[in-house]
């Protein structure tokens, strides 16, 4: 069958599909996105979240043809998405928060004092990040960055919601996306670091 | 919400003295050793732009497809390939009668294992047949197309059935160079380490505890499945893109399983989703390049979850027998014990996990008089061997739950008890080795003990409580009634690198040059980075070694020598030994260059002790004597170099004497712990760790690696456990639904408390610190539950039905 969706903003035309396939094999085998991640092809692990329509799901356990005409958002468009949403006043929410910068781990100054920007070309020097996965490189939130990107995703749509986010709430927000390597602490410092900057405008 | 600072801190010790490769160069160069400086993978990484070994594509591709045996054991009465063949789509279906060469098997250190099986399986999940297709649904379809009869045997699944007298051979004919000293057919090693006499030291003892505990199976759970690429090439050969931990062990072991040369197998690093040591033995590798040389058409393989977890070994599950004996004034007298590991079908890497456990199975104390023996054994359980912690695990698990008995026993507190006998260094192992290096058991200790205690009743808010912090969370299950508080520490001790007289090198190669008018240093190394920040490391030391802004990574491949394993907590070390060795190569021959130049204008190219910093050379006073761009104008300066830690030699296989680890690592913990005793709910509340390592090269991954092993330890103590059925030794919870790992609302908060004391015989005084901190969190949790309910608690992990008194 043919599978008509949008995908970061681009309207995308996916041709020959099974109607077995799901969401995330779609997007990582036909349209060439596999920032998606597949690690458990249940719904158990979040590695393969993207949002549809704005939600967040795990793309591996929507069908394919459930996505025809709607619209999906990738790890590989979340600095986009960001950058609209800010543009579009609509929500990053963070502005006119609480103006503290709540619990968090790494400190704004730490964290601007080794704010990334890689060195190499090999590096994604000069990439446009969006806030979320800006403070996941600079809190250490990435070890072999397979959880990532279902985690970015999970992460910006909390904090579009809940901007000035406490601890519990993001332990329960990014409960349905496992990380084998970081014991999770440096999450939390990303995500409060994320917080802390769009609430400050940074 | 109580705010919280990340409380981390960082002490340093004596700086290195008599470091066997001198420091000479300063750190005025930045984002060198010492400075968090953050991943170069970092920003593919986070946009989704990283390749991982799951993600390689090839136009014109196939996909490859392993049937397994549904039954653990059993011999083969017919394999029929008919009807999958036929399937439209399927390109090849290959059994071990297609292979290709004489080499059948592999493994990492004894070749027991099947390519394919053949005539037999062993245990449950083992490959039978490949097939590749145009679709990965079409290859699976085709794949259970296969019609395979099996006659089963009787399963062997612990040491009574293993040791029995009529006992069927989990493997017939051994011939490998462990079975001249095993005791029966179906143990793969064994290992005595004997020193003192116990048996008379025994009788000085006031209080003797003897203990039984059970240590269950745990996955490694990396999250990117087994998967890569095997492209073939023109000359024959083929190009293998696979996320692996060693390339060139794999290298070793599929070349003459394919019939081809080594240097027609070529293998790149693909990125690597975790690894944990599960990645340490062979995977999908053969089977992607023999349908690749089959077909001629480049086959990916990627693994889903249920068949990752028979796709790699596991850790070993374990019953371990101690008594430990103590004088009424708390010195221990004798230790003795007995360690039984479950190898599993295939031996992978059994008998260095025999060697670690038993050389390490008393932990880091002081006992002159001990007698311990550890075993594997061959069973039809699935297949054991590496995982973080590599047998240190099991022990500590074990030896700390003794060690607390032992101090109730006698009446002091449990962290004073363990202080008293602690190690330090000069302090003599049981195999005979001094302890050469700061070993701050004691003060470890002290420090995770002096860390602030969370505060109680966090669950408590003005709104009612916040059932996100009790145990059962969202479930909503108490409100704070029936919970419990409880706190227990622990401390272990692992070895870092490989031992046991293992030639563990590495290699470097290192290039310098000017590139758009700056100089730039390139490393390149086989380094499998897994997550680790290896990668991080190696341009730190580089830019410190050579004065550089600009490094690049070069991707991991088998076109320079071996880095050995990224296991054992060994690569900074040694990997990152090599780096700065060749770093140190290059900056001689660049220095050279220097002098030839420039040495006529100023005296102190011959006299002064010359150091790059900043891009220049600079005297050891700091006045600037050249331009790097100048010293090489077009000139590229390249070193490949291997470089060895000290030797280390084999264990006696009677008494288990000898000089067997290069290094020692340790880490403490204090768990905090609140338990619904009503319905055995556990809520790990903080996981403080205390650690030494020696000298931190990049202190916010140190943090996190402390961080990410702590976690691996809490998993196995109140959550993750393979289940093998024991009449069948089929594995009942292969997926995340039933086999599960930590989630964010599982995991506390985790302080890390840094010590930095050197040590003078590793590169910069660093110390291998990836799988110190999984020994102590395991038993740390379990003594806090103990405290928090006052039940022996002698398994691993602890089931809510252990604590209700239903199991």
């Amino acid at each position: 069958m043919r599978v008509n969706l949008t995908v970061n903003g681009r309207p995308q035309e996916a041709d020959d599909v099974w109607e077995g396939e799901s969401l995330l094999y779609v997007l990582r085998e036909r349209l060439g996105l596999p920032g998606s991640k597949n690690a458990c092809e249940q719904g158990e692990c979040g590695s393969c979240t993207v949002r549809l329509d704005g939600v967040p799901v795990c793309s591996c356990l929507v069908a394919a043809g459930q996505a025809e005409g709607r619209e999906v958002v990738t790890v590989e468009g979340l600095a986009d998405f960001a950058r609209q949403r800010a543009e579009g006043g609509c929500a990053s929410g963070a502005r006119g928060a609480s103006g503290g910068s709540g619990p968090s781990g790494t400190s704004l100054d730490e964290a601007r004092a080794r704010q990334a920007r890689g060195a190499d070309s090999h590096t994604g020097e000069g990439t446009e990040l969006s806030c979320i996965q800006q403070a996941f490189i600079d809190a250490g939130a990435v070890q072999c960055g397979f959880c990532t990107p279902g985690l970015l995703v999970a992460a910006d749509e909390m904090l579009e919601r809940n901007p000035n986010p406490s601890d519990a709430d993001i332990r329960e927000a990014l409960s349905g996306n496992l990380c084998r390597c970081t014991g999770y602490e440096k999450i939390m410092d990303a995500v409060r670091l994320a917080a802390a900057r769009q609430s400050e405008g940074v | 919400m109580p705010s919280r600072k990340l409380s981390t801190a960082f002490e340093q010790g004596a700086a290195p003295t008599g470091a066997p490769t001198r420091i000479t160069q300063g750190s005025r160069t930045r984002g060198g050793i010492g400075e968090s400086t953050l991943r170069p993978d970092g920003t593919l990484k986070v946009t989704g732009e990283f390749a991982y070994s799951s993600d390689m594509w090839h136009e014109d591709m196939l996909w490859g497809q392993i049937l397994r045996s549904t039954v653990a054991h059993a011999e083969i009465v017919s394999i029929d390939t008919g009807e999958a063949l036929a399937t439209p789509g399927v390109y090849a279906v290959m059994t071990y009668d297609d292979l290709p060469a004489d080499v059948k098997h592999y493994g990492l250190e004894i070749q027991d294992t099947p390519v394919l099986a053949h005539g037999k399986v062993r245990h449950h999940g083992e490959p039978v047949a490949i097939v590749a297709a145009d679709h990965p649904e079409t290859a699976r379809r085709a794949a259970a197309k296969i019609k395979v009869e099996y006659r089963e045997l009787p399963v062997i699944t612990d040491e009574a059935s293993a040791t029995a007298p009529d006992a069927v051979l989990v493997h017939e004919g051994r011939t490998d160079h462990h079975f001249g000293h095993v005791p029966h057919p179906n143990i793969v090693h064994r290992q005595p380490i004997v020193r003192g006499d116990a048996e008379q030291a025994a009788k000085r003892a006031d209080f003797v505890v003897k203990g039984e505990y059970r240590f269950g199976m745990q996955d490694q759970a990396f999250l990117g499945p087994e998967s890569g690429l095997a492209v073939p090439e023109e000359d024959g050969g083929v190009h293998l893109y696979i996320a692996t931990q060693w390339l060139h062990s794999d290298l070793r072991q599929i070349a003459p399983v394919l019939g081809l040369p080594e240097d027609k197998v070529r293998m790149t690093l693909a990125g690597v989703g975790g690894a944990f040591g599960g990645r340490e033995d062979l995977s999908m590798q053969i089977h992607a390049c023999l349908l690749a040389l089959r077909t001629g058409k480049p086959v990916k393989i990627v693994y889903n979850r249920f068949e990752s977890f028979f796709g790699h070994v596991h850790r070993h599950p374990a019953k371990l027998y101690y008594e430990h004996g103590a004088t009424k004034d708390g010195k221990l007298t004798h230790v003795k014990c007995r360690i039984v590991l479950d190898g599993g079908a295939y031996a992978s890497a059994s008998p260095a996990v025999v060697g670690n456990a038993s050389s390490l199975g008393i932990g880091p104390y002081v006992v002159d008089d001990v007698d311990i023996e550890a075993i594997a054994l061959y069973t039809n359980n699935p297949p054991c061997g590496a995982m973080r912690g590599f047998g240190a695990v099991q022990a500590c698990f074990a030896y700390e739950a003794q060690m607390d008995k032992l101090a109730d026993a006698v009446g002091m507190d449990r962290v004073e008890f363990r202080q008293l006998n602690a190690m330090s260094q000069g302090t003599i192992m049981p195999t005979g080795q001094p302890v050469d290096s700061p070993a701050p058991v004691a003060e470890l200790l002290r420090r995770v003990k002096a860390m602030p205690m969370p505060p109680e009743r966090q669950w408590e808010s003005s709104e009612g409580a916040d059932v996100r912090q009790l145990p059962g969370g969202l479930s909503n299950t108490t409100h704070g009634e029936g919970v419990v508080r409880g706190v227990g520490y622990a401390v272990g001790i692992k070895n870092v690198g490989f031992s046991e007289g293992f030639d563990d090198y590495s290699t470097a190669r290192v290039r310098m040059e000017v590139v758009a008018g700056e100089p730039v240093a390139t490393v390149h190394t086989a380094m499998a980075e897994v997550g680790q920040g290896g990668v991080t490391v190696h341009a730190q030391i580089a830019r410190t070694e050579l004065g550089v802004a600009r490094v690049t990574i070069h991707p991991a491949d088998t076109q320079v020598g071996s880095a050995g394993s990224t296991s054992a907590s060994r690569q900074t070390y040694v990997t990152g030994g090599a780096v700065k060795n060749a770093c140190e190569l290059v900056r001689e021959k660049v220095l050279g260059i220097g002098r030839r130049k420039f040495g006529s204008y100023h005296p102190a190219w011959a006299s002064a002790e010359l150091l790059l910093e900043g891009g220049k050379v600079v005297t050891d006073g700091g006045e600037v004597l050249a331009d790097l761009v100048d010293v090489l104008e077009d000139e590229a300066v390249e070193v490949e170099e291997e470089w060895r830690h000290r030797p280390t030699e084999p264990f006696d296989l009677r008494t288990g004497q000898g000089d067997g680890h290069v290094q020692y690592s340790f880490a403490a913990h204090r768990a905090v712990v609140e338990v619904d005793t009503e319905l055995g709910l556990v809520k790990v509340i903080e996981l403080a760790c205390a650690q030494d390592v020696g000298k931190a090269l990049n202190p916010l991954s140190v943090v996190g690696q402390i961080q990410g092993g702590t976690t691996q330890g809490l998993g196995i103590a109140v959550m993750e456990e393979i289940v093998v059925d024991p009449r069948t030794a089929k594995v009942r919870n292969p997926s995340f639904t039933d086999y599960l790992i930590p989630t964010i609302l599982d995991t506390p908060v985790i302080p890390v408390d840094v010590l930095e004391l050197a040590d003078d015989h590793a590169p910069y005084g660093l110390r291998g610190i990836g799988e110190a901190p999984t020994l102590s969190s395991t038993p740390a949790v379990l003594a806090a539950i103990r405290n928090a309910t006052g039940l022996e608690l002698n398994r691993t992990p602890v089931r809510p039905e252990h604590l209700t008194g239903t199991a």
